[in-house]
């Protein structure tokens, strides 16, 4: 059960005020959606909080001990991070992709077992990637990269999810996959970062809710409390109307003229 | 599904690359002005055979063949070292402006007339300086990025570059030969070629481990670093370690193009890439590779000798091309 709390956190943004500094934990099971409009933060908080970046102050507490107290390798045992840029420089194979996510638990001199073989196997099935094991990484779309790095940071078998745009350049069916597997990560007691474009997927998937402001302001609590229409127009400062679908609310831009 | 290959059977190219080694050393060995048969190379080496041929390849043959090889490695592994470590495909052991400076301390040498011990010392003397001086350059005042690394390289390069057309064009003419072959890459001024071995050796030894390391690098810095590895460290030892290798290279050779970048492509092309594997595959084969085109500069046009480099260039080229075309 690990879980990673936030002190007085101010990330560091060159030029912008201090804003309010962020306080809350991310409790094993809870699924946090960072939302907010572009160059809010929100991808310097999430390096932030996985320890690659420093903080203008205040700080992360890993299991109640500072980040930047651990070695690199025990914190990448906890915590996985997706990253929304890739580098593929060199060829590398699907599987020899997912494999590294066995980095952390291995010493200079070890060479990957059948066990890592078998976690690197599993992640990629469950992506669906499994016929693609022996593909060049380069040649694989944009989608199924996407997919990749989520099965890479499953083989590293973290306790906390720090995941930047999950979802981008997935169609609608590997969307749900990744969040139900996202979600299924959380229910057994991982704690799950997310930071997200998409209201109504945070509305659907997420127990929990930062909305990051562009100066720096913040606010987070329970999903539902967050979610608000007023709230969300002056987050993207953009007339929003809510829609109902089986009794949930979605976000949808306001025609002109409407709200 | 298909099974990965077990860990023994990965190896299988290092044992065909170190057998196709010391095949390229022996032919180096027997072939020359007076060429050795099989049978009188096997009385030699185990101990007996002519007095003639015992020094011909004791004392003459072997020692150059070994520096070749020793050189070979280097380069092919410090190639490897720079090509994951600024993450670009086009990274040689030369692109961080280490053989510009060894070369202009070499040359300078030359001019003053030092003794060829003296060239070498200054050679890695200059090397050194170099890449400190292109490291300390590219901290500068803000953040330290590989890019900026490559940048600064390439200008200090060119920097050489124009230094050394400065001494060709004011050099006395009777130097120019020495040094036009020094800058050309040659192994006639190889001596002892155990400080190169011991420097292929020991390097090896200490790269292996880390080779896992340098796969995640390759990845990009961010990655790497959430997958536990501490980057500025091992950037910072990557930098020091091809540095030191370029500059053992460069000292017993002068500067021999094209192997560094070459031999580690043609080997991800065929072996993948893997730095566990690349790296020791890169020092075999980058040392045969060498060995051959040593012998080949010295017995194509005998009694004449041509600079090594040359013939790299020659033999590497239409290699690394056909590997290329038939790639996926």
């Amino acid at each position: 059960m690990t879980r990673l709390q936030l002190e007085e956190l101010v990330i560091d943004i060159p030029g912008r005020n201090d804003g309010r500094p962020l306080n809350f934990a991310i409790e094993p099971g809870q699924r946090w959606a960072v939302l907010g409009p572009n160059g809010a933060g929100k991808t310097t908080l999430l390096h932030t909080l996985a320890g690659l970046r420093k903080a203008r102050s205040g700080c992360v507490l890993l299991d109640s001990k500072p980040l930047q107290d651990y070695r690199r390798k025990q914190v990448a045992q906890h915590i996985a991070v997706v990253f929304q840029e890739r580098h593929d420089g060199f060829p590398a194979t699907v599987l020899e992709t997912a494999l590294i996510g066995r980095h952390p638990y291995m010493a200079p001199w070890d060479v990957e077992t059948d066990t890592d073989l078998q976690l690197a196997r599993q992640a990629l099935a469950s992506m669906a990637l499994s016929d693609y094991e022996e593909r060049l990484v380069s040649t694989l779309s944009g989608g199924e990269r996407q997919r990749l790095a989520i099965a890479t940071a499953k083989t590293q078998q973290p306790h906390i999810w720090l995941a930047d745009e999950p979802t981008n350049h997935l169609d609608l069916k590997h969307q749900v996959k990744i969040m139900q597997l996202l979600a299924n990560e959380a229910a057994n007691h991982c704690g799950v970062c997310m930071c997200l474009h998409d209201v109504n997927l945070a509305a659907r998937w997420c127990s929990h809710v930062l909305l990051l402001y562009p100066d720096g302001e913040a606010c987070w609590g329970p999903a539902d409390e967050m979610l608000q229409l007023p709230a969300l127009q002056k987050l993207y400062d953009q007339p929003l109307t809510i829609a109902r679908v089986n009794d949930r609310p979605y976000f949808v831009p306001a025609e002109q003229g409407e709200a | 599904m298909k099974d990965v290959e077990p860990h023994a059977f990965r190896s299988l190219p290092l044992l065909w690359l170190a057998i196709a080694a010391v095949a390229c050393i022996a032919l180096s060995v027997a072939v020359g002005s007076i060429a050795i048969s099989a049978n009188e190379l096997w009385a030699v080496v185990s101990g007996h055979g002519e007095p003639l041929h015992r020094t011909l390849v004791l004392e003459l043959r072997l020692p150059r063949a070994l520096a070749a090889f020793a050189t070979g490695g280097l380069l092919a592994v410090a190639g490897a070292l720079m090509q994951v470590l600024l993450r670009n495909p086009l990274a040689d052991p030369y692109v961080l402006g280490l053989s510009g400076g060894a070369a202009v301390a070499a040359l300078l040498s030359m001019l003053a007339g030092l003794p060829p011990v003296l060239v070498s010392l200054a050679a890695f003397a200059g090397a050194l300086a170099s890449a400190i001086l292109v490291f300390g350059l590219s901290h500068g005042t803000g953040s330290w990025t590989t890019t900026r690394l490559l940048l600064t390289g390439v200008v200090v390069s060119s920097g050489w570059g124009a230094v050394i057309t400065f001494m060709l064009a004011i050099g006395p003419t009777e130097q120019l030969p020495g040094m036009l072959y020094w800058l050309m890459g040659d192994l006639a001024y190889a001596r002892s070629p155990w400080p190169a071995l011991i420097v292929l050796a020991l390097s090896s030894l200490i790269l292996l481990p880390m080779g896992r390391s340098l796969n995640v690098l390759a990845r990009g810095p961010l990655q790497a670093a959430a997958l536990g590895v501490a980057v500025r460290p091992l950037e910072w030892g990557v930098y020091a370690s091809a540095s030191l290798l370029t500059a053992s290279a460069v000292t017993t050779a002068g500067s021999i193009g094209f192997i560094g970048l070459v031999v580690p492509h043609m080997l991800r092309l065929v072996l993948g890439n893997d730095q566990r594997l690349i790296l020791p595959a890169a020092a075999l084969a980058g040392g045969a590779l060498l060995v051959l085109a040593d012998t080949l500069a010295r017995t194509i046009i005998a009694p004449e000798q041509l600079p090594a480099g040359v013939i790299t260039a020659l033999l590497g080229v239409p290699t690394f091309l056909y590997l290329l075309y038939r790639s996926r």
